[in-house]
């Protein structure tokens, strides 16, 4: 059981980095820490498809070029983590916006606080 | 020129984003123009696409020159063309309403709505026309950000409305992302068709079925399928009248296509995809039958109409879940039926605030004979929600329950049924109060509010035709469009 746990680290790393951020985005009451949960859980998808690229004894995809013959299996997949920068990005964006917004809302009703904010509109 | 027209349409609006931004810098006329002239040729260049997909096959354009699976590639079939017009001619009509709304706004900040706008307009369009998975992820969360940044403008609520919507949005989008993940994993590619080709073999793995369900959940979430729809009603209610009106008329139904490409599309119905039907038709009946009694107890207006929406997503789902051709078609048909009168509600609602400030029932005491043309537009997409005939509602209801029968699943009929005659008692309590109250005298010294500006009228008053339109040439639409659009997995 211990061997085959460790074989599969990288996976029970994803699903726990994906429960902590939804815990946090859910249980959270102040609007930062909802977003530092969706930032988990972001990060989570990215440990995912990192670690899918990686290959035991594989090097770097760099392909020196008087080297000819070249396999797959000798290198790294690269495409994962190029996808993976793709989706820093949008987290980087996302984060952007949910910090304007954040600060429109603090501005507005003075509280950053989820319940206190219900309340409020609901009054 | 026509060999490039599926990545036009969508780099158009995404360049012209950049353009539309700096020109609003210092001229606001010239943004609006040039964004309404990029939604036009949007709107052509889709329509071109879409005839030439139905007369010829799909259209196909590999980015970069790069043969898929490696290179991202862009197809347009005959079901992605007619969603992409959809989506670019709603832009256009909620555009062009969008004028006195923009005016209120500082001339800066006016240049930067338009080029949201066009970004949101441009994600969704990738959505539709995209051939990956990973680009699908890409143009998903382009289209969300766009739109959180445009459902904030309605000030204090809607800002906090926007940012629930984010967080959930983003998780959605992640839960996604994880899904496309696993089906890389296992069959090492990301390219629609190249995904479809390699998976039979493969329903075994748990991934598989993992992936499935993590992309269902997340494209449910950003659909608002019921019980996930706690991001929409404040998000629709808050936010300003001409976003509304496009996010609710098209931006779910985006998705819900999203939905529908991976399940008929890419996984082909296979591995665990019947159970996930099966959930999702009682899901779809749940959300159906909820989204009209949650209606009914609502008082502002708005809301009864994102209550509605809710409740009309579940029909689309319940199409999707009966899986014949007939339910795809009526699901189809009813994706466009209720973009036209659902985006006509905002729009006459929103008409509704511009000129007296109401959005609660009792302000819209009298209404319609301040306001007569509004209100029309507003009673015809209201028959069209019950589905009254001849509006085009009633025959994508009538497609939907006939499948139904046809399929042996009369507990689906029974909640088609109930929830019309639910929808008719909301629908019934705005035409009511707007027709037959009487309107409360005007303040001493103001007059009472008039007609909308013509702006406002003219899409209004488009959609309240096409709503009409639609129900009477109801039978062409689905023999010249809807027919080609079936996925093979359902068989013509």
């Amino acid at each position: 059981m211990p061997a085959e746990l460790a074989a599969h680290a990288h996976y029970w790393l994803t699903a726990t980095l994906l429960l902590i951020g939804l815990y946090a985005m859910l249980s959270a009451p102040n609007l930062i820490r909802k977003l530092m949960g969706m930032n988990v859980l972001m990060t989570a998808v990215i440990v995912f498809f990192i670690t899918l690229a990686a290959k035991t004894g594989a090097s770097p995809p760099v392909l020196p070029h008087h080297h000819a013959e070249a396999t797959a299996a000798d290198y790294a997949n690269p495409l994962p983590h190029t996808l993976m920068l793709t989706a820093i990005v949008v987290g980087v964006a996302m984060t952007g916006v949910a910090l304007a917004l954040i600060i429109r809302i603090q501005k507005r009703f003075g509280t950053l606080d989820e319940r206190e904010l219900l309340r409020m509109l609901r009054e | 020129m026509t060999a490039h027209l599926p990545i036009l349409i969508v780099v158009l609006p995404l360049a012209g984003a950049a353009l539309v931004a700096l020109a609003g810098l210092r001229f606001a006329r010239i943004a609006r123009g040039l964004s309404l002239g990029i939604l036009a040729a949007a709107t052509a260049g889709s329509a071109a696409a879409l005839m030439q997909a139905i007369r010829g096959g799909p259209l196909q354009y590999f980015l970069g020159g790069w043969a898929p699976p490696w290179g991202i590639e862009y197809v347009v079939d005959p079901l992605a063309g007619g969603i992409a017009t959809l989506v670019a001619a709603f832009g256009l009509a909620a555009g062009v309403y969008a004028g006195p709304f923009v005016r209120n706004l500082r001339p800066r900040d006016a240049g930067v709505f338009h080029a949201v706008y066009l970004l949101l307009v441009a994600g969704l369009l990738g959505i539709t026309l995209t051939g990956d998975l990973f680009n699908l992820y890409v143009f998903l969360e382009i289209s969300s950000l766009a739109a959180y940044g445009l459902l904030a403008l309605g000030g204090g609520r809607s800002v906090l409305a926007s940012f629930r919507y984010l967080l959930l949005g983003t998780a959605a989008g992640s839960l996604y992302l994880l899904g496309v993940g696993c089906l890389y994993a296992v069959t090492g590619t990301l390219n629609m068709a190249d995904v479809a080709a390699r998976l039979p073999g493969q329903f075994s793995s748990p991934a598989v079925t993992m992936a499935i369900v993590l992309i269902v959940v997340g494209l449910a979430l950003k659909m608002a399928l019921f019980p996930l729809h706690g991001w929409l009603p404040d998000v629709y209610t808050y936010a300003p009248a001409p976003v509304t009106a496009f996010v609710a008329g098209v931006m779910t139904k985006v998705s819900a296509y999203a939905l529908l490409r991976v399940l008929f599309f890419v996984v082909g119905l296979g591995g665990v995809t019947p159970d996930i039907l099966r959930v999702l038709g009682w899901m779809g009946a749940a959300a159906a039958l909820a989204g009209s009694v949650m209606a009914l107890a609502q008082t502002d207006v708005r809301r009864i109409l994102a209550y509605s929406s809710v409740g009309q997503m579940g029909y689309i789902v319940l199409g999707f879940a009966i899986g014949t051709p007939l339910a795809l078609t009526g699901a189809l048909l009813h994706v466009l039926n209720h973009a036209v009168m659902k985006s006509c509600l905002f729009l006459s609602a929103g008409t509704v605030l511009y000129r007296t400030g109401a959005s609660q029932l009792q302000g819209y005491q009298g209404i319609a004979r301040r306001m007569p043309l509004s209100l029309a537009a507003f009673a015809i997409a209201a028959a069209s929600i019950v589905g009254l005939p001849p509006t085009g509602g009633f025959f994508s209801k009538w497609y939907l329950l006939t499948a139904a029968f046809d399929a042996g699943r009369w507990p689906f009929a029974v909640v088609l049924v109930v929830s019309s005659l639910l929808s008719a008692v909301y629908m019934f309590r705005v035409i009511e109060r707007a027709y037959l109250g009487s309107a409360p005298e005007p303040a001493p010294g103001t007059s009472p509010p008039g007609e909308a500006p013509a702006g406002m009228l003219a899409p209004m008053v488009t959609l309240a035709a096409a709503v009409l339109l639609l129900g009477v040439f109801n039978d062409q639409v689905v023999s010249n469009v809807i027919a080609f659009a079936l996925p093979p997995a359902a068989g013509r």
